[in-house]
């Protein structure tokens, strides 16, 4: 019992633990700033911090190592609701919110804020219809809910296809920002970069799984949210006087909106519900108002759907503390996503009020050395020889100036991941702020890929391996084949990213689409309505992720031809995006595909449910007791009664 | 933890109880995430502190809401699974 009474003392002194590696990390980012003060090259501090960083979840992941399968599959149900809270801000806050999220605020202005939303109200859904719920019923994996409520095998099987297709998508998203961030500042080739970032997540997850993976994240968390917040609280101080980023960008709005007029921008910062279609005039439309709030709503529901979220609310010691961390959760992550809008809005001032219409020769500092090949965030593209523009600032490739030596408006590139990883340089902060701010974004890309994989790799092992192959397996097996499946998947997941690398945000939304389409029906109507047979059920999932790959599939890669077939039922724009020819059905952007999905998920289940055969007394009699925090773990009729 | 069963009418009045915390928190979800960005253009004509109130909203004032709404659950039904002592703390 000795590791058991380790465990329970490390519990009672997290709040010390974490508190010193706070402010060991502190002390550490000090200790960079006098290296960097005396003269020590950036690339070195590059670096340290991010091998310091990487090595210090290594440390938390090595000293979590478990052989037990509770430990592994839920970190031994012991995470206090305010840890599980950070840990799941972690988990959910990836490369695409830290890095990309402000930029994108920064180029679509109000229409952007649909990310924000999204990708927060849902932790209401996850609340009030499923957390506690999922809780008591005290298993281990999303897919162990749909075997045991619905019948076994086949809505099993259906629940792993969904989750795998969602999840893998996801990470490969992240498994790209990783490797972005390791390439930009340690200046490796990206393909390498992707494979050198997959060390940093095996090492958190492979020995100690789900607990290991639970204590780096919430490590993690810290330094993301420091990282993110530092510099533009000194941006905000600089800007207007007041180091409250968060209530002082209203008075960056209100300048913004004095620069468009003088400087000509046709595109206003506020203007909601600017039309997606090509060719668009800036205003607002029908069309930007509902792909605006289909992607809310697509956002929204995938949250609640996603199992490697999920799977975080399996942790907690209890449901009410299930309930709570869901609170904490939110709370955590509205802390990130509050700020990014005044990420934009301030870079947005800097530029319009410091860059635009300034000297070619007096451009700031950041421009060059954010601006040049091999970073190529930003362009200055004012000569009237576009090769000469690319040469200097690739982002300018295809760009001609006026060559009157100022830079107009018209003349400026900038990338959206120039946003986040600038600022602390336009705020004039020293080289190490930057270092702290790749960390964070590493960081946060590296918790969300920890906590995909472990949730596919789950999956696997105890879903299809020890559920559907093997139920005899011992425990030394299963954790074998676990750790063994999270590695092959890890490096699958690499090659994908390795060999797509592009743009992320599309793939991310896409995996929220899937998730949503497939999973949301099935878990809420199989807590909420306790009539639902096992039939129904299957034929939620099938129908909602159906119709949603089919709409995925055939608008993305089959474009004009989708619109040939099924034009004269659906009305459908041609859209040149990603170096395709996509389908926007009524003119949605395929992005919030889940539109379609959600809807036929439910229809397909409620059709099924109140036709075939309702669920048993036993089922039902087993629904009652989820629903009611107290009293024993249950197992469905039907389960196995092992474990 | 000795286990408290409760009678059959107990445990429909609890879900009962559960439902309707649900669904008021739900209806409040959906104003907050779609109802009111709705309004946006005829929101954005108010300013406060600079910030045009319906930007205001999308940016901040709904994921306070959020915030809320995830406590307040939380709380609200720790209340009735006490009341029913039914809570497994």
């Amino acid at each position: 019992m000795a590791g058991a009474a380790a465990s329970s003392s490390f519990i009672n002194n997290l709040g010390r633990i974490y508190a010193i590696y706070t402010g060991s990390f502190a002390a550490f980012v000090v200790f960079l700033g006098i290296l960097e003060w005396f003269g020590v090259p950036s690339r070195i501090l590059g670096y340290l911090f991010i091998f310091l960083t990487i090595g210090v979840y290594a440390l938390i992941g090595v000293l979590s190592a478990t052989a037990e399968v509770s430990e592994y599959y839920v970190a031994g149900r012991v995470v206090p609701a305010f840890y599980n809270g950070m840990a799941t801000g972690a988990d959910w806050m990836s490369a695409a919110s830290f890095i990309g999220m402000a930029g994108s605020l920064y180029f679509g202005g109000y229409d952007g804020l649909a990310f924000v939303l999204g990708w927060t109200g849902g932790y209401v859904l996850v609340g009030i219809l499923m957390a506690p719920y999922l809780r008591k019923f005290g298993q281990f994996t999303v897919p162990d809910f749909f075997g045991a409520r619905y019948g076994g095998h086949t809505a099993r099987a259906l629940a792993v296809v969904v989750l795998i297709i969602a999840s893998f998508t996801y990470v490969v998203a992240q498994i790209v920002g990783v490797g972005i961030i390791t390439a930009r500042f340690l200046d490796m080739n990206f393909q390498v970069a992707c494979f050198v970032g997959l060390i940093g997540i095996l090492v958190c997850s492979m020995l100690g799984g789900m607990k290991a993976v639970t204590w780096t994240q919430v490590a993690q968390y810290i330094i993301l949210i420091i990282a993110y917040l530092i510099p533009v609280i000194v941006m905000s101080a600089k800007l207007t006087g007041v180091p409250i980023p968060q209530l002082m960008y209203g008075v960056a709005l209100e300048r913004i909106q004095g620069f468009e007029q003088t400087l000509g921008i046709a595109r206003s910062h506020v203007t909601p519900f600017i039309s997606v279609l090509p060719g668009a005039a800036p205003v607002s439309s029908w069309n930007g108002a509902l792909n605006f709030f289909a992607l809310i709503l697509c956002l929204m529901v995938g949250t609640a759907s996603l199992p490697h979220i999920l799977m975080r609310y399996f942790t907690t010691p209890s449901v009410k503390q299930a309930r709570m961390s869901v609170g904490w959760s939110l709370f955590f992550i509205f802390l990130l996503y509050f700020t990014a809008p005044a990420y934009a809005a301030f870079a947005k001032l800097e530029v319009y009020q410091t860059l635009v219409n300034s000297q070619m020769a007096n451009l700031p500092a950041w421009v060059a050395s954010w601006g040049r090949p091999g970073l190529a965030l930003v362009g200055a593209c004012d000569l009237v020889d576009a090769a000469a523009n690319a040469a200097r600032f690739p982002l300018c490739a295809g760009v001609r100036g006026n060559g009157d030596g100022i830079l107009q408006f018209a003349e400026l590139r900038l990338h959206t991941d120039a946003i986040v990883l600038a600022t602390p340089e336009i705020a004039g902060l020293p080289y190490v702020i930057t270092g702290l701010v790749a960390a964070g974004g590493l960081a946060a890309a590296l918790s969300t890929a920890d906590g995909l994989l472990l949730a596919i790799a789950n999956a696997l092992s105890h879903d299809v391996y020890y559920k559907m192959i093997d139920p005899n397996a011992d425990t030394k097996r299963r954790l074998i084949i676990s750790r063994v499946l999270l590695g092959i998947v890890a490096i699958i997941a690499a090659y994908t990213a390795g060999t797509l690398g592009a743009d992320i945000l599309f793939l991310v939304s896409w995996a929220f689409s899937i998730a949503a389409s497939g999973l949301f029906a099935g878990l809420v109507l199989g807590i909420w309505w306790k009539r639902c047979g096992n039939a129904a059920g299957v034929w939620g999932i099938v129908a909602g992720f159906g119709v949603c790959m089919f709409f995925l599939i055939f608008t993305e890669f089959y474009g004009p031809a989708f619109k040939n077939a099924l034009g004269w039922l659906i009305p459908m724009d041609i859209v040149p995006i990603r170096g395709r020819q996509v389908a926007y059905p009524w003119g949605i952007n395929n992005i919030s595909v889940g539109i379609f999905g959600i809807p036929a998920g439910f229809l397909a289940q409620w059709l099924v449910g109140r036709s075939a055969q309702p669920a048993s007394p036993e089922m039902q009699d087993f629904i009652d007791s989820i629903r009611v925090p107290s009293g024993a773990v249950r197992l469905a009729p039907g389960m196995a009664a092992k474990e | 933890m000795a286990e408290k069963t409760l009678t059959s009418t107990q445990r429909d009045e609890y879900w009962k109880r559960t439902s309707s915390l649900m669904w008021t928190i739900l209806v409040l979800w959906l104003i907050f995430s779609f109802v009111i960005h709705f309004f946006v253009i005829q929101l954005n004509s108010i300013r406060i502190l600079g910030f045009p109130l319906g930007f205001y909203m999308a940016a901040q004032g709904s994921l306070i809401v959020f915030v809320i709404l995830c406590f307040w659950n939380a709380t609200a039904q720790d209340k009735i699974d006490n009341e029913f002592g039914v809570s497994d703390e």
